[in-house]
Order: structure tokens, then sequence, then C-alpha cells
């Protein structure tokens, strides 16, 4: 096996985030307790980089390295961008809450950088077991993060059943990669690509395999029934982790399943279709009735993301290249939703105040107009309201499906979704028209407020021109 | 290009959102200079680009801007056609539109007398009103620039929002709310047929762009719908029609001519500009763009042209009774509509065109001339209580003349040659109901007369009927007022004499508005054309021109003579007349048959089924039946999530083997 150290060319954003998060690790080592502040700036700053790097490398034809286990192709390449703009975006919100909380230290940055990093590798796996090894560095960083504030028994309660349960997930995903393997003898996606292609629907084992493949994606997903860890480990983690977890993880769920189901299963796609079909019937329909009887915000945001889940199924379910390419604008939408809207809720958290329930938001637009503009923008986007893109989002996989003739299924999610408006709205109700329990301002540092400020706004302008992120995402499967 | 046509548009847009949302920072100055000076801009592009399509042989720009969304084939975009057609609208447009801007500065320099005091609804009412004259603006050119229906129908909804805003502009008036509400309802009406044409030609045409459609269009010339059973319709004609319906709406024709008078509740700056210059023009501009579409079919013309003869005469006589100076104008602005839509209707587009054109111009001024009267008058509209003016305001005086006579059609005026081309017109025309058409438009020259030079009389001549007060403080408007009154009475004079030969007989709409050669009105009226002076001394021997002196010399004795001595007279006469005028009055019943049938009727409909339908059913059952059963649900299955991690665990497990059971065991 020849070595060509052009060969790591392609794989230098994700080294350069691993490098990234060692220099954070070090540096961290030599800091006084008041300089915390810097492990933030380089992170930030190191984030930044690392998308300037994937658009200076990324672009042009796929390339295929490292002995055929690591791909860059036009949707590595978007997507990288978006996780570490999305990673951007969540620490950037994160800094005061942290202080506050006195978790402004090296360890949480260095885990969500190798977080960033582990979903990197997913992005770009070329074989089943480079996706696995990425699926596990991400989740054994997150398990910690969960469990970050070390004194807290809900964040404890809720870091163990994420793991339990996130070891069972992987357990069954490497059970259905080895059935895979027995299957087709290889573990890199064109040659089981190939191979399914040769053998059909007929091997039962590649079926038996899939679905536990199915599973793995399915629980990283959050999808119904694999979905109990979603509530209590949103509610138990402190908001900033919660951020995190909710929004970049479901970006490189999505290339996880385009990389297993799609190149390397993609011969079996009439049974995994009818797979997701089940799950995203019970997301939707889980997801959004359960949400209105939430009084917890966090908890309410988890039901949401279940539902969203369902949506984003819908474009893999068309199985079409128009499907994929809507499922990936989704996914990429709700990132960018799912980071605002807890974005907001860590703004309105202050020393000693978690701001978590429902009745937090009360009269927010007395309290500070903007900010209460800005969630409305982000809960209208959810509720999929034009002109902000949500709509944009839901009407793109909507019509995949409704392209294959499964009419039923855009019927019973345009259902679901009105349901959905239900709680959606209801916390714009409770911004404009109720009374605020407090008059305190909401003193946010600038950084912070600005971001928050582009994330809402993006809702905005991208449904007004989705032109430009459409494209390229159906780039990526063009 | 691209460039210029955009910034045409975009200038008052921008000037729009500046001074709506930053009224309060950038204070009443800073409000007009900068929607003055967006408009400005476009004004001068607008006449530049006409410039270049008069001597510079500028090409037709036919080109999409921005694509929003292709579905389905059909391509759903931001486009302008800049053609002749357009770069006539868009000066018109923008200029009048300036001329209102400058005058509106001093119409509404003191409206904060117009509100309660301290009314939250009155901040920054200045700022929000050259806000919203400029969201007109653009909206407006939105409109006539447009390339695709779809845009079309965003210029056409705009317009009528802006329309609805300005109407109800003073929102603490019972008055006006009422106003505008009634013309938002029945635009609703028109605007419903509107998009039922712009579906029915997406559904045939699968197209949305004009030049696509129009070269299709004589495919479907003979293609019939299937509309109940056997029965099938004409394609083009319903298309026609439920189009025209729009145009109904937004241009005024009866019956949904309605809402137009009460649309006077407005600023006079804005009756000027949206309901007698340019918005309700747009039927006319719209079915001038569709020549393509309504030359395929003749029942559509027919309809087109009986409409607008009706509301030209009928609406005429109603003029007659009318005391509010405003309300005056506001019927003349309904007839005069009718004029220009039955010469559509009679295939001379050109025609319509031209008649919208001195129209803008004259029908604008009388407006600004009528607030030039109102402002001096303390904000009474009721011409009873006018008279004399002219010693007072003899700028205002000689331009309200200028546009009387305009209107009126006195040779050499731009009004003349406009309205004399319609009727000829109209009298060549073989299309069936021809004959009715010209018979009421030219009785209609009479009555046009008679009206405008009542209003003359009773306002400018006479002796003064005004208290002694109002008196003491006559004077003329300032310059911001009466500036705009002599730039707009310039073209009132000019306008005709200069466009009528490239308009109507040469070849300034040649490949822009296309005329079937069965229906060609105007080229045989070309035929015997030779200069403006033949045309005037042909019009001094037809009938229009004697029944317009007959007017003209009717109010003139009646209300300048006689009125002088027996002011009474009008009453007696309304004595005599009393069941003519009553049902004048009463203005034939449309609005007593709106507001006690149908307004009535749906209210009552809509209490029926609230109550029985809505309150039991609907609420009762099904929506608070299925919200109860969705929170009943959420109830439940909150509880599947206990918390117990073998729970979760089980449930995934079982979710596997559901997965297994169902996709490999079977």
């Amino acid at each position: 096996m020849d070595f060509n150290a052009a060969e790591l060319i392609p794989v230098l954003p994700e080294i350069f985030i691993l490098v990234l998060a060692s220099t954070v690790l070090l540096v961290d080592l030599y800091l006084r307790d008041d300089q915390r502040g810097l492990n933030h700036g380089i992170t930030l700053v190191g984030l930044l980089i690392g998308i300037g790097l994937i658009l200076a490398l990324g672009g042009g034809e796929r390339q295929i390295v490292l002995s055929g286990s690591f791909v860059r192709d036009p949707m590595s390449d978007t997507l990288n961008a978006i996780i570490l703009l999305v990673a951007f975006l969540a620490f950037a919100y994160s800094k005061d809450y942290l202080r506050d909380r006195n978790m402004l230290v090296g360890e949480y940055y260095v885990l969500g950088l190798f977080a960033v990093l582990g979903m990197m590798i997913m992005v770009s796996a070329n074989t089943f077991l480079v996706a696995y090894l990425g699926l596990e560095l991400l989740a054994l960083s997150l398990y910690p993060m969960v469990a970050f504030d070390r004194d807290s028994k809900a964040g404890a309660e809720a870091a163990m059943k994420y793991f339990v349960l996130g070891a069972l997930g992987s357990g069954m995903l490497l059970y259905g990669i080895s059935m895979v393997y027995g299957g087709t003898g290889a573990l890199d996606f064109p040659t089981v690509a190939a191979s399914v292609a040769d053998q059909g629907l007929d091997n039962k084992v590649l079926v038996f395999g899939l679905a536990f493949v199915v599973i793995g994606v399915a629980f990283k997903f959050g999808a119904v029934p694999f979905h109990m860890w979603v509530p209590d480990t949103y509610q138990g983690a402190p908001t900033s982790v919660v951020l995190f977890l909710s929004s970049a993880p479901k970006i490189a769920a999505f290339a996880l399943a385009i990389r297993l189901m799609v190149d390397g299963l993609g011969g079996l796609h009439a049974d995994w279709q009818g797979m997701l079909i089940i799950l995203a019937v019970l997301s939707m329909g889980l997801g959004n009735l359960v949400a209105i009887a939430q009084t917890n915000l966090k908890r309410m945001l988890a039901y949401s993301t279940i539902s969203h889940v369902g949506f984003i199924f819908l474009g893999l379910i068309a199985g079409t290249a128009q499907g994929y390419a809507a499922a990936m604008f989704y996914a990429i939408v709700y990132a960018l939703m799912a980071a605002g809207a807890f974005g907001v809720l860590l703004l309105l958290s202050r020393k000693g105040f978690e701001a978590e329930n429902l009745d937090d938001l009360k009269g927010l637009n007395e309290r500070d107009s903007w900010y209460a503009a800005m969630m409305a923008l982000l809960m209208f986007s959810m509720a999929g309201v034009p002109p902000t893109v949500g709509f944009m989002a839901k009407l793109l996989v909507l019509e995949a499906v409704v392209r294959v003739d499964l009419v039923w299924l855009a019927v019973v999610a345009v259902a679901f979704s009105i349901i959905g408006a239900f709680y959606y709205l209801r916390v714009i109700k409770l911004m404009y028209f109720d009374k605020p329990t407090t008059l305190e301002p909401i003193t946010v540092g600038a950084g912070a407020r600005v971001a928050l400020s582009v994330n809402g706004l993006a809702m905005l302008v991208l449904g007004l021109f989705p032109a430009g992120l459409l494209g390229i995402c159906q780039a990526a499967f063009a | 290009m691209e460039n210029v046509y955009l910034t045409i548009v975009l200038a008052p847009l921008l000037g729009s959102i500046i001074a709506g949302f930053f009224g309060g920072s950038i204070g009443r100055a800073g409000a007009r200079w900068v929607t003055i000076i967006g408009v400005g801009i476009s004004t001068l592009l607008s006449l530049y680009v006409l410039k270049l399509f008069i001597f510079d042989d500028q090409p037709v720009f036919n080109q999409a801007i921005y694509t929003w969304m292709v579905t389905d084939g059909i391509s759903f975009e931001i486009g302008f056609l800049v053609d002749k057609l357009t770069a006539l609208m868009i000066a018109v447009v923008t200029f009048v539109s300036l001329m209102v801007h400058i005058y509106t500065i001093g119409y509404m320099a003191d409206d904060e007398h117009n509100w309660p005091k301290d009314s939250l609804a009155g901040r920054n009412s200045y700022q929000r009103f050259f806000s919203y004259i400029s969201l007109f603006t653009f909206s407006m050119l939105m409109l006539v620039m447009s390339n695709n229906f779809l845009q079309l129908f965003f210029g056409w909804e705009a317009v009528g929002l802006v329309s609805y805003l300005l109407i109800g502009f003073w929102s603490t008036r019972e008055s006006a709310i009422f106003a505008n509400l009634k013309a938002f309802l029945v635009n609703r009406v028109g605007d419903f047929g509107f998009i039922l044409g712009i579906a029915a030609i997406g559904m045939y045409f699968s197209s949305m762009d004009y030049a696509e459609v129009f070269a299709k269009a004589p495919e479907l010339a003979d293609a019939r719908m299937p509309v109940w059973g056997d029965t099938t319709w004409s394609v083009m004609t319903v298309i026609c029609v439920l189009l025209f319906i729009g145009a109904m709406g937004k241009s005024a024709q009866v019956p949904l001519h309605v809402w137009l008078p009460d649309s006077m509740e407005g600023p006079t700056p804005i009756s000027a500009l949206i309901h007698a210059a340019t918005m309700v023009t747009a039927g006319i501009f719209m079915v001038a763009r569709m020549s393509p579409l309504y030359e395929l079919s003749e029942a559509a013309l027919t309809f087109v042209m009986v409409i607008g003869a009706t509301t030209a005469f009928f609406m005429g006589l109603v003029g007659l009774v009318q005391n509010d100076i405003k309300r005056v104008v506001a019927y003349s602005t309904l007839s005069q509509l009718g004029y220009m839509i039955t010469a559509l209707g009679a295939s001379a587009y050109a025609a319509g065109i031209f008649h919208l054109m001195t129209h803008a111009f004259f029908k604008a001024l009388l407006f600004l001339a009528a607030g030039s009267v109102i402002i001096a008058m303390h904000h009474n509209q009721d011409i009873r209580h006018m008279g004399g003016l002219r010693r007072y305001m003899p700028i205002t005086w000689i331009t309200a003349l200028v546009g009387s006579l305009a209107l009126i059609g006195f040779p050499g005026f731009s009004g003349f040659f406009s309205k004399d081309a319609i009727i000829e017109a109209v009298a060549l025309s073989r299309v069936s109901g021809a004959g009715y058409a010209t018979l009421l438009l030219t009785l209609g020259v009479f009555i046009t007369a008679l009206y405008s030079f009542r209003m003359y009389f009773l306002v400018f001549h006479g002796r003064g009927r005004m208290d002694e007060h109002t008196r003491h403080h006559l004077h003329e408007s300032p310059p911001v007022v009466w500036v705009p009154l002599v730039l707009l009475a310039i073209p009132s004079v000019i306008i005709g004499w200069i466009a009528i030969e490239p308009l109507l007989f040469g070849d300034w709409f040649k490949d822009v508005i296309y005329v079937a050669p069965e229906h060609a009105v105007l080229a045989q009226l070309g035929e015997h054309y030779h200069g403006q002076w033949g045309f005037i001394l042909h019009g001094l021997v037809a009938w229009p021109f004697w029944l317009a002196m007959a007017g003209l010399g009717l109010a003139a004795y009646v209300y300048w003579y006689l009125h002088a001595r027996r002011p009474q007279l009008e009453d007696e006469l309304r004595e005599r007349f009393a069941w003519a005028y009553r049902v004048l009055d009463r203005k034939y019943g449309f609005d007593d048959f709106n507001q006690t049938v149908l307004a009535g009727g749906s209210r009552g409909l809509g209490e029926t089924l609230w109550s029985a339908g809505d309150r039991k059913l609907i609420d009762g059952w099904i929506v608070n039946g299925s919200a109860r059963a969705v929170g009943w649900f959420a109830q439940r299955a909150r509880h599947l999530q206990t918390g117990y991690l073998y729970h979760y665990a089980i449930a995934m497990i079982l979710g596997l083997v559901v997965l297994l059971a169902l996709f490999v065991a079977l």
C-alpha cells in the first residue's frame, strides 16, 4: 500500500479540527481561572478557519482517499461546513451561560470539538466501519457533556439514560453492520452497493441486517420508538449542551443515513422505505401530539425535534435525488432553527435561574421586543408558516413524497403539522399577549446578540430566497 | 437597462421603507425628502426611458430578474416587460405621483388636526402618509412593468392594499373605516374573478409568461371547456371575462363601482393619485396588455363594451345630483373610466390608453384643485356653501377651468382628442352592442359638460355662500399646492395635440397591442385622419361637440345666470323631478341592494351557519372535539415516557421486533 501525502489534502479539515481540539486541551492547562475565555476565542476562530478550509479545499469531483475509507464530495463539503457553522453558533450562544455556572472550562470545548470531529467523520465516511467510528466519537463526547454539570442529579440521570440506550443503539447498528458484512463480504460502500445490486432482495440476511442498521440510524435521529432518550436527555442536560446536541448532530445523522442506506444499501430501498414510513408516521404523530401536553419548554422542543425527524424521513422515503436534496435542506434548516430556539432559552437564563418553562417566555415582547421577534420568526419557521424557510423545507419534502405517489403520507404529514402549529403558536401568544412575570431586562453579550439576530433573520431571508441553499442541496445529489 | 428598470421600481420602495419604519426618527422633513427623492429618481428615469423609446428606437426589454420557484414546469418569476405601452404608463404614473407627493406637503401640513388629541394612531401620520403613497407608486410600477401574470397579480393586490390603507387613513373616523371595508370587500369580488382567470391561464397555457401565453393563444381560439354535463364554453371567453371581472373591480365598473365614490373619504391627494389617475386605470391597462387574448373572443368584447358604456352614461347622471365637491369628481371618474372600457370593447385599445393618459393629467388636476378649494374652505366639501372663489384663488380657478374644459372635451384640449377618438371608434365598431354604446357615449358628453360646469359655476362663480369666518380666511393655497396644479394643467392642454398622431394612427403600439383585422376600427378612422386641425374641424360639425356646448350652456344658464337670481332654483327643480332625483340620489339602489340583500343576507346566512353549523357542529364537535381528542391522547401518550430506563429499552426492542417481523419474516 503506497502512501501519497496528497491524499491527506481532502482530509485537512478533519485534521485541523483534531489539532484545534488538542490545542485547546493543551492551552487550557496553562490558563488561570479568569483566563478561561481564551478557550472560547480559540474555538470560535478555529471553527471559522475550519469553514474556510472546507470552502478552499472543497468543490470539484468526488475524491476517495485513504484506501477507500474516506470520501469528499459536494455533500460532505456542504454538510461539514454547516456542522461547523452550527457548532460555531452553539458555542457563541453558550459563553455567558457557561460562565454563570462555572462550566466555562477547557473540557467543554475539547469535548465539543471532538464531537464535531466525530460528526465530520460520519459525513465523510466511505465504509461502514469509519461511519461507526465517527458515530462513537460523537456519542462518547456527548455523554460527558450531558453530565457536565457534575452537581446536577438530573444531568447525571439524563447522561446515564443516554449512555445506556446509546450503547444499545450502537450495539444494534454494529450487529447490523456485521450482518451486512456477512451478506456481502465487504465493508466499503461501493462494494457493498454492487453486491446488493447483484443479490437483489432475495438475501434475507441483508434485510435482517438492514433492519438493525435502520434502527441505529433512527436512534441517532431520535425517531419513534427509538426516541425515549430524547425528552429526558433534553430536560436533564444543561441548556447549552442541549443546544449543541439538538442541532449539528441531526445533520450528521442525516449524513449517516445517506451514507449507510443510500450509498451502501441503496439497493434495498424498497425495504427501508417501508421501515422509514412506519417510523416517520409514528414520529410525526407522537412528537406533535405529546409536545402539546408539555409545560417544560425543553421537553416541548424535544418532542418537536422528534416530529421534525419524521419530516426529514419523508425526503429519504421518496428515494429520489429530489427527495434526498429536500431532506438535506430540511436537516440544515432544522439545525439552524433548533440552534436559534435553544439560543433564546440560553439568553433568557441567568445566574441561578434556568429558563425552561413555557411561563418563562411570558411577555417577552415587553422585556425585549427584538428577542421576541427573533423567537417569533423561529417559531413560525418551525411551524412552517410562509414566508419563513420552515415552510419551504416542509413544502419540498412534501413535494418529494407526492412525486412518488405517496399522497396519503403527505396528507398525514400535513395533518400532523397543523396539530403541531398549535404549540409553536402558543409560544408566540405567550410572548406577545401575556403579562411578563418579571420585568428584569435581558443582558446579553454583543456576540450572542449578533449571532441570534443573524440566526433569526436567516429564517426569513432563506425563506424569501431559498434558491441558493436549495441549489447547493440539489448539487449534492446531482 | 436592467439596472435602470430596477431603480425605477425600487427607488420608491426604498423611500417608503425608510419613511415607514424610521418615520419617528427621521422626522417630517426626512420622510418628505426621502420619498420625494425616491419618486423623483423614478420620474426622471421613466422620462428618460420614454425618450429612448420615442427617439432612439429602444429595443423591447422582456426578461426575468429573479426566479422564485419552478413547479410543474410553470416558473414563477419576477420580470420586467418594458415596451412602448409600459414606457408610457410608467411615465404617467411616476409624473402624477411626483406631483401628488409635492402637493401632499401642503395638503397634509396640518394633519394632526385630523386626529383626536393624543391618539396613538395619529402619531407620525404625516410620515406614514408619505410612506404609503411611495409604496403605492412601487406597487403600481410592479403592476405595469410585469412580464408575467403572477407579478401582475402581486401588483394588482398591492395597489389594492395601499388603496385600502389610504381610504381608511383617518382610521378614527367611522365613515373612513366603512368606506375602506367596502372598497376591500367589493375588490375581493373582482379579484376573485381575476385570480380564477389567471388560474385558467395556468391550466390551459401551462405558463405565467405573457409572451408565451400570447404566442400560444391562437391555438386555443376555438378550444372549449366542459362546464356541466354536455355544456361547453369557449376557453378564451371564460378567461377574458374572468380577467375583466378583476378589471371591473379595480376600475370600478357597474356593478362593482360602488366603492369608488366612498373612497373619497381618504385624503384628497390619494383620491387624485389612486382613485383617479393611476390605480383605477389598472383594469384598462390590463385589458390593453391582454389584447391578443381579447381579440380572440367577440363575446368578451361585447361584454366589455356594454359594461363600459353603461357605466359611462349612468354614473355621469348620478354626478348631477352630488353636492360634495369630491364626489362630483369621483362620479365623473367613474364615467370616464366607462369611456375607456368601452373603447377597449371596440378593440380601440390605443384610444383607451390615450384617454387613460389624458384623463390621468386632467383628472389629477381637477382633484388637486378640489383639494386646494377644500383647504381654503377649512375642509368643508359642500359646493352649496361655496361660490365666487375665483376672486380669492385665481390660480386654482384658472387651472380648474382648464381641467373642466379638458374633461368635457372642448376642442383643442387633451380630452377632446381622446374622447372624440373613442366615440368615433365605437361608432365604427361592428361588435354587437356597439349601437347601444355609441348612443350612450354620445349622450354622455352632454351629461359630462352639465355636471362639470355645474360644479365649476357653483364653486367659482356667483355669490359666496360660505359663513363669514370662512370667507374672511379665504386665500390662494401655498406654492407647494398650486405649483403641481400648474404643472398638471400644461399636459392637460397640450398632451392630446401631441400624442394623438403617434398613439392612435402611428405605429407606437405596433407589436404591442394586437388588433384582429376585422376589428381594426382605429385603422379605419386613420384613413380619414388629416392632422390635428382636420380632426378639430371634423369635431366641430359632429354631435359630441354640440352636445358638450349644450351642456356647458345649460349649466351656465342655470347655475350662473339663473342661480344668481333664484338661489332656491335647484330645490325647486328637485321637487319637480322628485322621482328622478330619488333614483339618482339613491344611485339606482346599488348601495341599498348591496347593504340589505348582499351584506345583510350574507350576515344572516353567516349568523345561521354560525349558530347551527359553526358553534354546534364545527366548534363543538370537530374543533373542540378533535382538540379534546388530541389533548386526551397527548395526556395518555406522555405517560409512555415513564422515566424508567428499562421501559425505554423495551420500547426499542419492541420496535426492532416489529420491523423484523414485518420486513424479514414476511
